[in-house]
């Protein structure tokens, strides 16, 4: 059986790891290299780099991270942020990554989608959603870094990333995102019932309680995290023997 | 020294990281006589099964490795692992290596998706060289998988159907999974090879 899979998220700027609350008012907190030994070392089952310069001289920095990282860190590496091409994903691929996520540039070109899934499989293909509750009992997908609303809704979007080869979705709820109160249970429930690729849980955790929820309550494949593990409040080891305890197959 | 084989389909560069990490004298290389020199082989392999074969037959080492291969060990890893079976079956019927008896078939898990993607557990079925217990998670990607006698699967996982996971027949040795993305259990494995 597959075990759920644990997620630290390195928010990367200009080559340093930050954290930012409701995408507002970003603390530094170390060097990516280093945090992602120590996660490795925890029993991360995956580390995903989201490089938030997303400028031409920060990409260079963040490739540089990729390459250092995969010379001492054997799990998968997905690295995200500012992928708008092609090209984009090669680079990344090429430098050790081993998936790439994609958020707004899949939204303005979803075709970015299909074709990366076409040259370099599904398997690399993560498309990231930012999304919040739009009031009237739905969800409405938001871009760069959940700023503007598309207008574009949750279960089409999700349909339609699902049809063109996508191989995972991580979904960030921008209304839990940083306020520490959980996931957002019915927003995963409500994408996992809409597709068959796994489902990446993204923002809220504040405790180890929430990662048990997460599994039991939605069919979410992973939960990522990444305030709770930068500040050393919880490690991924801790979050791994909790799941054990509440018979969660995990690594 | 341990040749990594270059033929044009392979995640290369994580098997070599991950050799060089353990301190394991490696080399990438498509030259024959780095093959017959070398004192064992890893064949990677990523994408799809008559492709790969062709880039390998192209590549003129395709009787070389078989050769070699009565002579010392070889790792096959993921679709590198697939060559090794006698037939393939994606998309058409290609003809394999042979270094091990059986073919490669799609998957049919019960009410799972494929590809199967993500950390599963090995679960022993005949002690090799490479493995002696189970229970160590590893990570697999993949939607095709062997079908052959259970007297070469050392470890198979579960994902809705008993998937070989990790397959041998004498010296000639073949992994589903990615051992240079499996964390230590994976790297164990790469350490247990090289020490054959």
């Amino acid at each position: 059986m597959l075990a759920k899979r644990i997620i630290p998220c390195l928010d990367v700027r200009n080559g340093k790891v930050v954290k930012g609350v409701n995408f507002e008012g970003i603390k530094d907190v170390g060097d990516p290299v280093e945090l992602a030994v120590e996660y490795n070392k925890q029993g991360a089952d995956e580390i995903v780099f989201y490089d938030i310069t997303a400028s031409f001289e920060g990409r260079g920095v963040m490739l540089d991270v990729v390459r250092r990282t995969a010379r001492q860190v054997f799990v998968p590496l997905c690295v995200g942020g500012g992928i708008g091409s092609v090209d984009d994903f090669r680079e990344v691929l090429r430098a050790g990554a081993d998936k790439v996520s994609v958020n707004s540039q899949a939204v303005k070109n979803p075709k970015l989608i299909s074709d990366a899934a076409e040259i370099f499989g599904s398997q690399c293909v993560v498309v990231g959603i930012d999304a919040k509750r739009n009031g009237m009992g739905g969800y409405s997908v938001y871009i760069n870094g959940g700023r503007v609303d598309m207008g574009l809704d949750l279960g089409d979007w999700v349909k339609e990333i699902s049809e063109r080869g996508a191989g995972e979705i991580c979904l960030n709820s921008i209304d839990t995102d940083g306020v520490r109160g959980g996931f957002d249970i019915d927003m995963l429930n409500f994408v996992c019932e809409r597709v068959t690729i796994p489902v990446i849980a993204s923002g809220g955790c504040g405790k180890l309680e929430h990662f048990s929820e997460v599994f039991e309550k939605t069919n979410s494949s992973a939960a990522l995290a990444a305030s709770l593990f930068h500040f050393k409040e919880l490690t991924v080891g801790e979050v791994k023997r909790h799941l054990k305890e509440h018979n969660i197959p995990a690594r | 020294m341990t040749a990594i084989i270059d033929y044009g389909a392979g995640n290369l560069f994580s098997v070599k990281n991950a050799l060089d990490y353990l301190g394991i004298e490696n080399i990438i290389t498509k030259n024959a006589d780095d093959l017959k020199n070398a004192d064992r082989l890893i064949l990677p392999g990523v994408g799809a099964f008559p492709d790969a074969m062709r880039m390998l037959n192209n590549s003129g080492l395709t009787e070389i490795i078989k050769e070699e291969a009565k002579k010392k060990p070889l790792l096959g890893i993921c679709l590198g692992m697939q060559m090794l079976f006698e037939k393939g079956y994606e998309f058409e019927e290609t003809e394999g290596l042979g270094l091990i008896k059986g073919s490669v078939k799609l998957m049919t898990p019960k009410d799972l998706p494929i590809p199967h993607i993500g950390w599963n557990e090995l679960v022993l079925n005949n002690s090799c060289g490479l493995l002696q217990k189970g229970g160590e998670y590893v990570y697999f990607v993949h939607s095709y998988a062997a079908d052959c006698p259970s007297e070469n699967v050392s470890a198979y996982c579960d994902y809705g159907m008993k998937v070989p996971a990790l397959v041998f027949s004498g010296n000639v040795y073949g992994a589903q999974f990615h051992p240079e993305k499996s964390g230590e259990a994976g790297l164990e494995i790469l350490k247990k090879f090289a020490s054959l």
